[in-house]
Formats: C-alpha cells, structure tokens, sequence
C-alpha cells in the first residue's frame, strides 16, 4: 500500500522583495493506486507543490504536512525522499554533463535498492525500458539530458520512472511542449507504471489533453495556491469546455 | 647563432602587445618583475623561492625514462639546443631556465618512426633546498608519430625550459603530469613549434604542488597544423597553479583549440588560466577556440580567468573563446539527489562528469584510469569529508 498524504501545506519562496507566500494550504489525499490530475493555469503554484513535495532547496515550508505512509517526508533529505519511494518527473530535466544516461541510471538504482543491480539483467532492463520509450539504444551512453530533444527529455524522464519503480509518482507537466506522438509514449509509459500493484499517481499539467490517455481517478483544480474544486474526470471535461474563467473569478 | 634561428627572428612581423613580450635569450631584455606586469600579477613571486634570480642551479631531478625503438636521448650544450631552433623565452623564468640548466637534453623521434608505447620520462624532486634548471628540445622528425609523457613527482624548486620541435606532418602527444609534493615550486616555458599539417596535443594535468606556473606558447612552421591543448588542474588549500598559453597564428590554414578545466577546493585555493590567441595578418583562413571552465567546490578559492584574442586579419574560419568560473549546480545536484543519489555521490557524479571529456581524450589508458581515481581522492580530501563532519 502507498498512501501520500499532503495537509495543509503552506510554502514560500525567497525574492527581492522578501518571502513570497506561493502555496496557501493545501490538502490532498493519494491513495493506495489512486491517479489524480491537479489542473491549473500559469502561476498558480502547481509546480512549487511539486517540488515541494520532492523537497527543492528553493522552497520553504512554513506549515503543514506531507506524509508518505505515515513516515514524516518533510523531515527527510531530498535523497531519503525519493529512496522512501517518492519519484519527480521533471517539467525541465537538468542537463548532468559527463554523466552517462547508463551510469546515471545504474547509480540511481544502487542508492533506491540498497545494492547494485545484477548486471546481466539490468542491462536488458534499461534497454527495455528504452524501447518501449521509442529511446534508441546509444541513448544509455550520452549524458544525462545534454542535446536531448525536449521530447526526449520527458521520455527519458519515464523511462526512470519505469526502472525505479517509486511508490508515488509526481509528473509535473510532463505533456508540456510534447507532440501527440511522443504524448502517447509518453501516456503508455505512466499507464504501464499505474498498472503495477498499488501506485499512486500525481499529475500536474495545464492541458487536458493528456487526460485522453491518462484517465484519472479525481481531478483537482488549482488557483492560488490551493485546490479551489476537487472531482471526478467530468470536472475536466468542464474545463476543457469553459476553460479556468470561473474558478479565476472566485478566487478574486 | 645560426643562419636558422636568425630568419627566424627575422621573419616574424613584430605585433605590439603587453601580453606577449618579444622572446629572446638575453637576459637583460626581461629585468626582475615587480609583479604589477602583465605576464607576472598573478604569480605571488614570493613564493618562487629564488628563481627570479640569476643564479647557478646546482640541484637536479632523479630521472627514469623507457624509450621505445625509434626514440633517442642525448645531451647536448645549451649552444646546441638553441641552435636546434624553436622559440627563445618569452619571460625571465624562461631565460633563466635556458641560461642556468648546465646542459640540455634532446629527446629525439626520427622522422617517420610510427612509436606506438609512450616515451614516459619520470622526473622525481628529492628536494627543495637546491634550485633546479631543465632545459629539453623533443623533437619529433617528419611524419613520425609519438607519445610522449612526462611524470613530475616529488619535492623541488624547479625551474624548466622546454622546446618542441614537430617536423612536417608530425604527431605528437605530449603529457605533463604535475603531480608534486606540497612543498614543490614547479616553473615551466614550453615552447612548441608545429611543423607544416603537422599536429600537437598537449596535455597538462596538475594536481600537486605549492605553486605550479607553466607558459606554452605556440606557433607553426608552415600551413595547415594543428594545436590542441588541454588541461586539468584541481586546486587545495593554499596552492596556486597557473597555466597561462599562447597560440600565436603565425601561419594560414593553422587550427588551434584550447580547453582547461579546473576544480578548487579549501581555504586559498588559487588557480589562473590565461590564454592568449593572436592571429597575424599572414593568417588567413585559420580556425581557433579557447575555453576554460572552473568549478569552485569550496569557499575561499579564487580562480582567475582570462581569454584574450588579438585579431590582425578578418579572414579567418573561425576564433571563439569561452570563459566560466561556478560553483556546484544546485539543479544538478538536485536532480541527481531526486534520484535517490546521496549528495556526496551526486557530487562525485557531477565532478567526475565535468573533467570526463578530457580524460577520455588521454591516449595513454592506464593514464586515464590513474588520473580519474586521483580526482576522485583530491574530492575526498575536502569535498566529501566536509559533507561527512556535517
């Protein structure tokens, strides 16, 4: 089982003009092999949840909680996070000049695992992974994210999902900037990854289009750093038909 | 002297410049430095330990050498090097270096040996009481092919004077490890002159000593050669190394492409990079590049950077210089840690990613292998064991 729970999260970040108050209290529920999509325009602090969430130095907590299984995440490093079983699929992927996709991907596993990968089949393993993400297989010898396409930015960035396998996936606008090919790779990879036993999936985007492949169980709009409405997948067929207009003026 | 180094001096159109003074033998024409020169304000001259000063070098390095068939050492008199031609010093270390070394050494490949093993020569400081004056010619005769690495080790207060010779469609790879004790004062000119499509690629490594400069200058004896030039330095407390090089284009169709790159670690850390390209208006057609990145790991390191290019002729392929000094990347370090990665490995990962490039093009492999786990150790030193007590 996998629960991650977020309570009243309050979140600022540092600017000239001193703290800025981004996230206002937020409560949000992933349970056990729950998907949900968190929809929201520009700005209204989707993706400082994010990386709140996998713990980013920018962003500060001044209050709430975020629990995964019960264990204290906010207490934990940004590395302790993610070997509890937090993953971010990153809107931006950073370039790691050097460091090779396979050495990268191999060190990962190492620190999640507690101990390295039998050779024989994590190789085959990487390069399934890369496959079924349309990655050519040279991909494991470039270095990380350096000259990748931004579609292979996002496809390498499930491919990791794929292989580390966390209990909790946070995809932070990963259908940005993709086209409809590489979108339903894209979706394919976060679908094969929701089927496995007790997943839980938290999916940030602008757009409703990758809601087409990627069905969610609840969606949550988000203004103003906080949920302004939660409900099922009619509530994004709402905004797919009358766009943010109406939560904007209320949160006015 | 003779009828070579003559026209030699004869046929290079003098350029004015503060960064490049005229190369000469004569010791008189490079008084001792105030420290406010150009070519001097960034070498603490205190630290020198003597060898501004005109005095006999009565010190020696202990030398081991494996020289493959088709390689030769012998000495020569300083007259004779001399003769041999090359560049005289651009600097009064050099000129010093020159004037005080008793003998010189020739390293001699003959022309068209193709040497597959290295030519390692291995130079071990026993000392730093006794200065130390070297002065070597390696040349390398026409279409011959050659290795060629040179090991520095030890204690000393050295003082080099280096010429290199490349015949036409020669090819040398030339290795300076600099991999002194810390009480080491370590000086060097190295002046290569590259023969018509012939190619040089030097490389420097420096990661020991208490004060390092070297000062490679090039220039070419025809079209169409080539002059590649890394290095690698990693900086502790309190060391200064400094890797200044100039690439004179003195030639069309000649291609230069320069890249150091640096770490700096403790309290004092002190590295400068300075590279000076200039393109007469001979040299048409030419193409350069000079980068050097610096990543500073710890406070209190300072790591000067200085590109300059001086540009006579407009009908060039290409000149481009890049120049960067930065800390660790916090989105990088972030990345890597959001993949479970621990710090210490994440920060392992982004300096071994950084200096990857440049090992990989070292052709000698046991090099590579020795070079990657030093920088490994010199991380361990302040890097990851401050991360350890925190």
């Amino acid at each position: 089982m996998s629960t991650l729970e977020i309570k009243d999260l309050q979140v600022q970040v540092q600017t000239e003009d001193g703290p800025k108050e981004i996230l206002k209290g937020v409560t949000l529920t992933i349970k056990d092999g729950e998907t949900h999509a968190i929809m929201g325009p520009n700005g209204s602090g989707k993706s400082t949840l994010a990386y709140s969430i996998a713990g980013h130095p920018r962003y500060e907590i001044t209050g709430g909680t975020v629990t995964l299984d019960g264990e204290d995440v906010l207490e934990m490093s940004v590395d302790e996070r993610a070997r509890a079983g937090l993953f971010l699929a990153m809107q931006y992927p950073v370039e790691v000049p050097g460091v090779s996709v396979a050495n990268f991907l191999r060190t990962a596993k190492t620190a999640i695992d507690g101990e390295a990968p039998k050779l024989r089949t994590w190789v085959k393993e990487v390069n399934g992974a890369m496959e079924r993400m349309n990655l050519d297989a040279s991909f494991s010898q470039r270095s990380v994210n350096e000259g990748f396409s931004g579609g292979e930015k996002k496809r390498h960035e499930i491919a990791q999902l794929d292989l580390l396998d966390p209990k909790v996936a946070i995809l932070d606008e990963t259908d940005s900037g993709l086209d409809i090919d590489a979108l339903k790779v894209v979706s394919a990879g976060v679908n094969r990854f929701r089927e496995r036993e007790g997943k839980g999936v938290l999916l940030i985007t602008h757009y409703t289009r990758i809601l087409r492949y990627i069905k969610p169980d609840h969606v949550h709009v988000f203004v103003a750093g906080k949920v302004a409405e939660s409900g099922g997948p009619e509530l994004a067929e709402e905004l797919e038909a009358n766009g943010y207009e109406r939560f904007l003026e209320a949160a006015v | 002297m003779t009828a070579a180094v003559v026209s030699d001096a004869l046929e290079q159109e003098h350029v004015e410049s503060h960064l490049h003074p005229e190369p000469t033998y004569d010791l008189e024409a490079h008084p001792t430095p105030t420290g406010r020169e150009e070519i001097w304000r960034f070498t603490p001259l205190k630290r020198l330990r003597g060898l501004l000063e005109d005095t006999p070098a009565a010190g020696s390095l202990e030398r081991k050498l494996e020289l493959p068939d088709g390689v030769t050492l012998s000495e020569l008199s300083l007259e004779e090097a001399s003769a041999l031609g090359g560049t005289a010093p651009f600097d009064r270390l050099g000129a010093l270096a020159a004037r005080n070394a008793g003998s010189a050494v020739l390293l001699d490949v003959a022309a068209e040996a193709d040497v597959t093993e290295p030519v390692r020569v291995q130079l071990h400081g026993t000392g730093t009481e006794e200065a130390v004056a070297g002065r070597v010619v390696i040349r390398v005769g026409r279409h011959a092919r050659a290795v060629v690495l040179v090991e520095h080790s030890g204690s000393t207060t050295y003082n080099g004077f280096t010429t290199v010779l490349l015949g036409d469609g020669a090819q040398l790879d030339l290795v300076h490890v600099n991999d002194w004790a810390d009480d080491a004062v370590h000086a060097e000119q190295i002046n290569a002159r590259v023969g018509r499509d012939a190619t040089l690629r030097q490389f420097e490594f420096t990661l020991g000593g208490d004060l390092v400069r070297t000062s490679t200058n090039v220039d070419y004896a025809g079209p169409g050669g080539t002059a590649e030039l890394f290095g690698l330095y990693f900086a502790d407390a309190g060391q200064h190394f400094e890797h200044r090089l100039f690439v004179d284009h003195n030639a069309p169709k000649t291609t230069s492409n320069v890249v150091y790159k640096g770490a700096l670690q403790g309290e004092k850390a002190h590295t400068v990079w300075i590279g000076n390209v200039l393109i007469r208006k001979v040299a048409e057609g030419i193409e350069t590049y000079e980068e050097n990145r610096n990543l500073v790991l710890t406070d209190g390191c300072q790591a000067d950077s200085v590109p300059n290019l001086e540009i006579e002729t407009g009908e060039i392929e290409g000149a481009g210089h890049a120049s960067a000094v930065g800390r660790f990347d916090d989105n990088q370090l972030f990345y890597l840690r959001s993949r479970g990665i621990s710090e210490a490995e994440a920060r392992k990962l982004v300096v071994r990613g950084f200096f990857d490039d440049l090992i990989r093009k070292v052709t000698v492999p046991e090099l590579a292998e020795k070079l990657s786990a030093q920088v490994e150790e010199e991380l361990q030193r302040h890097v990851l064991a401050d991360l350890e007590l925190a």
